[in-house]
C-alpha cells in the first residue's frame, strides 16, 4: 500500500468515524429531551383511575378519618401474566429510565448481538474450508483496530450522558416539607413510620394466598397493611433494616433502596398517580426473604390526609411536622382537611 | 532450570518417546502426593467435573422448586438432609442453603478448579515449553486444599444455619446475615472453605506467576507466549491481589461471629457495608478471574480451526491485561442500591462501561481471525463460535447494568441472574467444554466422538439459551432473585426455563456418554490431530504426552512462532 493510499483510507477512514459521530451525537441530542414527550404522553396514562369506588366519598367524614383499601388495577402496579418487558413506570424518574432503556440501550444492544452473529454467520458461509481451502496470513490491520476501539468508545460516551444525567435527577432531594415515609426492613416484614404525621408505624405483613385472593389481590404481593402516601407530590423515603439488610423495591416505580441496619438511606419518589404498586423485598435476608412484599397505596392528598387520621396519633397540617412529641394530638390540624374532592 | 540432560534418549520435537524413561510411581504416590503438573491437572478436571455434577444436582433441585409457584420439594429435600419433618421456615432456609451451595460450587470448586487447575495446570507448563511447573510440591498442595475446601463446604450442609441446617447466606455471606443472621457452625464451615479454596488458589497463582516468568523455553519471549498463557498470567494476577482481600472480609467475618468483634455491626461502630465493599473488591476480579482463561482458550482454539494466527495479538493480550486493570476499581457496580452517594455511583457507571471497550476488542479480533480463515468446523471451533455469540449476549446486558439508574429497577432480579449465567453458564462454561474437547485426546491420548461432541452444543445450546433467556424477561418484570416462590403472572417463564434445565441436563449426560466412548472405544490420538492450524507446543508432544516433557527444552524459533 502507497503512502497516498494510506492516506486515502485514513481519510475515509475518519470520515466514517465523523459519521458515525454524528449518528451518536444525533441520538443524544434526542436523549437530552426525553421528558417531553414523556410529559405529553402522561395524561393518557393517568385517565383509567377509576379505583376510587363511590361510596369513598359519601362516607369520608371530616372529623375522623376514613380510609377504604383500594382495589389493584390488573397490569398497573404489578407483574401481568407471560410479561417480558418492565412494569409500566408511574414516576418521573421511573419514565426517564424506562425511556432510556427502551430507546437507547435495547436498539444498541440488540444491534450489537445482531452484528456479532451477522459477523458470525458471513465467516461461515464465506470462510469455510471448502469455500476457502487456502488461510490467509493476516494478522494486522491497525486502522480497524483502532476504529473498533473507538466506535465503541463513542457508543459507550454516548450511553454516559443520558446515563449520568439520569442519576442526577435520580438524587434531586426531597423538598422541604416533603411526607417523609421511615420504612424499616424486618425479619420478615415492613414497617412505615410517618415521622411527619404523629410517628405512627405501619406493620405490613404477606398476606396467605387464600386470603390474598379473597381480597381480590395477587398473591405473594398482597399485604394486610399499606404503605399510603400521596399522590403527586414527592415523598422523602428512608430505609433502615433493624437485624439484617433488606431492600425496598418497587419494580413500576423504578424504586430500589436497601434498607441497611445501622444506616439511613434516604431518596425522593414522585408518584405520579394514585395507585397501587406492589413490590418484593431485594435482598437475601434469610427464610422469609421471599414472604415480605411491598404494597404501596398512593391517594391524592385528601383521602392520604383521611388515612392519617385513622391511625394511631395519626396528624396531618403544618402542625404536625412541628410537633415534636408524635404521641399528642394536633387539635388544630382537625380545621385543615379539606373535604374530599372526588 | 537451565540444565539440559544431554544424554536422555529424546528431545522436544521427537514424537517417539521411548516409554522406558516414564517412571511413573505407583498408583497411591502418583495420585495422591502427585508432583507431576499434568497429573495435579487431571485431578483438578475430575474434581471440577464431580463438583460440577453436585452443583448442577442442586440446581436441578431449584429449577423443579421454580417450575411452578408455591412450595413444592423443599420439604422433601430438607427431609432427605436430615431435617426430620422440616419446618415451612427450615423448608425456606434449604432454599437459601441451596443457592448458596450451587453459587459456592459453580465458582470456588468447578470453574476456577477447571479453567485454572485443570487446563492451566496442564498447559501452561507445556506451552511455554517448560518441564513442569516452578513449585511442583506446591501445586500438590494447592489442589488439596482446594479439596477440603470442598469437603468443609459439603459438611457445613448438615450443620444448624440458623433457622436450619446448613449456610444460607448467598455467595456473597452478607453481614449482618452471616454474623447475627446466622447462628450455628454452618456458616463458619463455609467461611471456612473459602479460606481454605482461597488459600490454595493464592499458592496455585505464585506458582503460575513464578513458572511463566521463570521458565519459558529458550526463544519463548512474552510477546510470543500463547494467549492461553497470557491468559493465565493476568488471571494469576487477579488472584494475587484479590483473594487476600476477601480472606481478610471473612476472617473478619469469623472474628465477628465468634469473637466479639464488630467490624461489619453497628452497634459496636461497625458498618455491614464496609463488607461489601471488601467482598466486591474480591468479587469483581473474581468473575473476570473464571472468564480470561476462557478468553484464552477460545482465541487459541479460533486461531487452530481458521488455520491462521490470532489477529491483532498483542492487542488481544494488552486487552486481557486492561480487563484485569479495570476490573479492580468498577467494584461498587454490584452495590448501587446500597446507598452510594450520587457521585460515586457516576463514577462506577463510567468506569464499568470501559471495560465493554476490551471485551469488544476482543470479540472483533476473534471474527478478524477467523476473516479470511479456512475454517473448520471441529467440534471445539463450533462450542468457541457457541462462546463468542453467547458471551456478546451476556456482555451487552451488563451494559445495560453498568447504568446506576437502570439498575436500579434491575439490581437483584433474575435479570442479573440472566446477565451472570450468560458469561458465565453460558460463557465461561462453553468455553470450558471448547477447551476440554480441544484437549481431551491430548490429555487422554484417546478420541472422542465428534458426533456426540456437536450433539451435546446443539443440545446444550438450545436447553441453556430455553433455561437463561426467558430469566430476562422475569427480571424486567421485576421477579428477585433468591425466592424460592413467586407471584403468578411469572408463572409462565419460570416453566419455560425449567424446561431448559431438562434440556441442558440432557446434553450434560451426553457428554458422559461421549466419555464412556472414548475411554471404551476411542481411537488412540497421534501427536497433532488438529492438523497444520494447531502450532503451539503441545502438539509437538505425542499424546498424553510423556509423563516428563521438555528435558531437552525447546528452541522457539522467530519463524515458526511469530505472530
Amino acid at each position: 500500500m502507497s503512502l497516498a493510499d494510506t492516506a486515502r483510507s485514513m481519510g475515509k477512514a475518519i470520515r466514517t468515524l465523523g459519521v458515525v459521530a454524528a449518528l451518536a451525537f444525533g441520538t443524544q441530542a434526542i436523549a437530552a429531551a426525553p421528558a417531553a414527550p414523556v410529559a405529553a404522553a402522561a395524561p393518557v396514562v393517568a385517565a383509567p383511575d377509576s379505583a376510587a369506588p363511590a361510596a369513598d366519598a359519601a362516607a369520608a367524614t371530616v372529623d375522623k378519618g376514613y380510609y377504604v383499601p383500594m382495589k389493584p388495577t390488573p397490569g398497573k402496579g404489578q407483574p401481568v401474566d407471560k410479561g417480558w418487558t418492565f412494569q409500566d413506570q408511574y414516576s418521573d424518574t421511573g419514565e426517564q429510565a424506562l425511556w432510556m432503556h427502551d430507546y437507547l440501550l435495547m436498539p444498541v444492544i440488540v444491534v450489537i448481538s445482531l452484528l456479532v452473529l451477522g459477523l458470525l454467520f458471513v465467516v461461515m458461509a464465506r470462510f469455510n474450508k471448502r469455500a476457502n481451502p487456502v488461510a490467509s496470513k493476516t494478522s494486522h490491520n491497525t486502522l480497524i483496530e483502532v476504529v473498533w476501539t473507538l466506535v465503541p468508545v463513542l457508543i459507550l460516551v454516548v450511553i454516559a450522558v443520558p446515563s449520568i444525567r439520569l442519576l442526577a435527577n435520580q438524587y434531586e432531594p426531597a423538598p422541604k416539607g416533603a411526607v417523609t415515609v421511615k420504612v424499616t426492613g424486618y425479619q420478615w416484614y415492613w414497617g412505615y413510620t410517618y415521622p411527619d404525621n404523629g410517628g405512627f408505624e405501619v406493620i405490613s405483613n404477606m398476606l396467605s394466598d387464600a386470603d390474598a385472593l379473597k381480597a381480590g389481590e395477587p398473591a405473594q404481593l398482597a399485604v394486610d397493611n399499606r404503605m399510603v402516601v400521596p399522590a403527586g407530590e414527592p415523598i422523602r423515603i428512608q430505609t433502615i433494616g433493624s437485624d439484617v439488610i433488606h431492600a425496598f423495591a418497587v419494580p413500576s416505580l423504578w424504586f430500589k433502596l436497601d434498607a441497611v441496619p445501622g444506616r439511613i438511606n434516604e431518596k425522593v419518589l414522585i408518584i405520579k398517580e394514585p395507585g397501587l404498586y406492589y413490590g418484593q423485598c431485594s435482598e437475601l435476608c434469610g427464610a422469609r426473604h421471599g414472604y415480605m412484599p411491598i404494597a404501596v397505596e398512593a391517594l391524592p392528598r385528601d383521602k392520604f390526609e383521611a388515612w392519617v387520621k385513622t391511625q394511631p396519633g395519626g396528624t396531618v397540617g403544618p402542625a404536625a411536622e412541628t410537633a415534636a412529641a408524635p404521641a399528642a394530638p394536633a387539635p388544630a390540624a382537625d380545621a385543615a382537611p379539606a373535604a374530599p374532592a372526588a | 532450570m537451565a540444565t539440559i540432560p544431554a544424554n536422555e534418549g529424546f528431545d522436544a520435537h521427537d514424537h517417539a518417546h521411548d516409554h522406558d524413561h516414564d517412571h511413573k510411581p505407583g498408583f497411591f504416590a502418583r495420585w495422591f502426593m502427585s508432583t507431576n503438573h499434568k497429573d495435579i491437572g487431571t485431578l483438578y478436571l475430575i474434581f471440577a467435573i464431580f463438583a460440577g455434577v453436585i452443583g448442577g444436582a442442586v440446581s436441578g433441585i431449584m429449577r423443579a422448586e421454580l417450575a411452578q409457584p408455591g412450595i413444592q420439594y423443599l420439604g422433601y429435600f430438607a427431609d432427605l438432609l436430615g431435617t426430620a419433618n422440616p419446618t415451612f421456615d427450615q423448608q425456606l432456609h434449604l432454599w437459601n442453603v441451596l443457592i448458596t451451595a450451587h453459587g459456592l460450587i459453580m465458582v470456588f470448586f468447578m470453574v476456577m478448579p477447571a479453567i485454572i487447575g485443570g487446563f492451566g495446570n496442564w498447559f501452561v507448563p507445556i506451552m511455554i515449553g517448560a518441564p513442569d511447573m516452578a513449585f511442583p510440591r506446591m501445586n500438590n498442595v494447592s489442589f488439596w486444599l482446594t479439596f477440603v475446601g470442598f469437603c468443609s463446604l459439603m459438611m457445613s450442609a448438615f450443620m444448624p444455619g440458623g433457622t436450619g441446617q446448613g449456610a444460607g447466606t448467598g455467595w456473597t455471606v452478607y453481614a449482618p446475615l452471616s454474623t447475627s443472621g446466622s447462628v450455628g457452625p454452618a456458616v463458619d464451615f463455609a467461611i471456612f472453605s473459602l479460606h481454605l479454596s482461597g488459600a490454595g488458589s493464592i499458592l496455585g497463582a505464585v506458582n503460575f506467576i513464578t513458572t511463566i516468568f521463570n521458565m519459558r523455553a529458550p526463544g519463548m519471549t512474552l510477546h510470543k507466549m500463547p494467549l492461553f498463557v497470557w491468559s493465565v498470567l493476568v488471571t494469576a494476577f487477579l488472584l494475587l491481589l484479590a483473594l487476600p482481600v476477601l480472606a481478610a472480609a471473612i476472617t473478619m467475618l469469623l472474628t465477628d461471629r465468634n469473637f466479639g468483634t464488630t467490624f461489619f455491626d453497628p452497634a459496636g461502630g461497625g458498618d455491614p457495608v464496609l463488607y461489601q465493599h471488601l467482598f466486591w473488591f474480591f468479587g469483581h476480579p473474581e468473575v473476570y478471574i473464571m472468564i480470561l482463561p476462557g478468553f484464552g482458550i477460545i482465541s487459541q482454539i479460533i486461531s487452530t480451526f481458521s488455520k491462521k494466527p490470532v489477529f491483532g495479538y498483542l492487542g488481544m493480550a494488552y486487552a486481557m491485561v486492561a480487563i484485569g486493570v479495570v476490573g479492580f476499581i468498577v467494584w461498587a457496580h454490584h452495590m448501587y442500591t446500597t446507598g452510594l452517594d450520587v457521585n460515586t455511583k457516576m463514577y462506577f457507571t463510567a468506569a464499568t462501561m470501559v471495560i465493554a471497550v476490551p471485551t469488544g476488542i476482543k470479540i472483533f479480533s476473534w471474527i478478524a481471525t477467523m476473516w479470511g480463515g479456512s475454517l473448520e468446523f471441529k467440534s471445539p471451533m463450533v462450542w468457541a463460535m457457541g462462546f463468542i455469540f453467547l458471551f456478546t449476549v451476556g456482555g451487552v446486558t451488563g451494559v445495560v447494568l453498568a447504568n446506576g439508574g437502570i439498575d436500579d429497577n434491575l439490581h437483584d432480579t433474575y435479570y442479573v441472574v440472566a446477565h451472570f449465567h450468560y458469561v458465565l453458564s453460558l460463557g465461561a462454561v462453553t468455553s470450558l467444554f471448547a477447551g476440554f474437547f480441544y484437549w481431551f485426546p491430548k490429555m487422554s491420548g484417546r478420541m472422542h466422538s465428534e458426533f456426540l461432541s456437536h450433539l451435546q452444543f446443539w443440545v446444550f445450546f438450545v436447553g441453556v439459551n430455553t433455561l437463561f433467556f426467558p430469566m430476562h424477561f422475569l427480571g424486567v418484570q421485576g421477579m428477585p432473585r433468591r425466592y424460592p416462590d413467586y407471584a403468578q403472572a411469572y408463572s409462565y417463564w419460570n416453566e419455560i426455563a425449567s424446561y431448559g434445565y431438562v434440556i441442558m441436563a440432557v446434553s450434560i449426560l451426553i457428554f458422559f456418554v461421549n466419555m464412556a466412548y472414548a475411554f471404551l472405544a476411542g481411537k488412540k490420538a497421534v501427536a497433532n490431530y488438529w492438523g497444520e492450524g494447531a502450532t503451539t507446543l503441545e502438539w509437538t508432544l505425542s499424546s498424553p504426552p510423556p509423563f516428563h516433557q521438555f528435558e531437552t527444552l525447546p528452541v522457539i524459533d522467530d519463524a515458526a512462532h511469530a505472530h
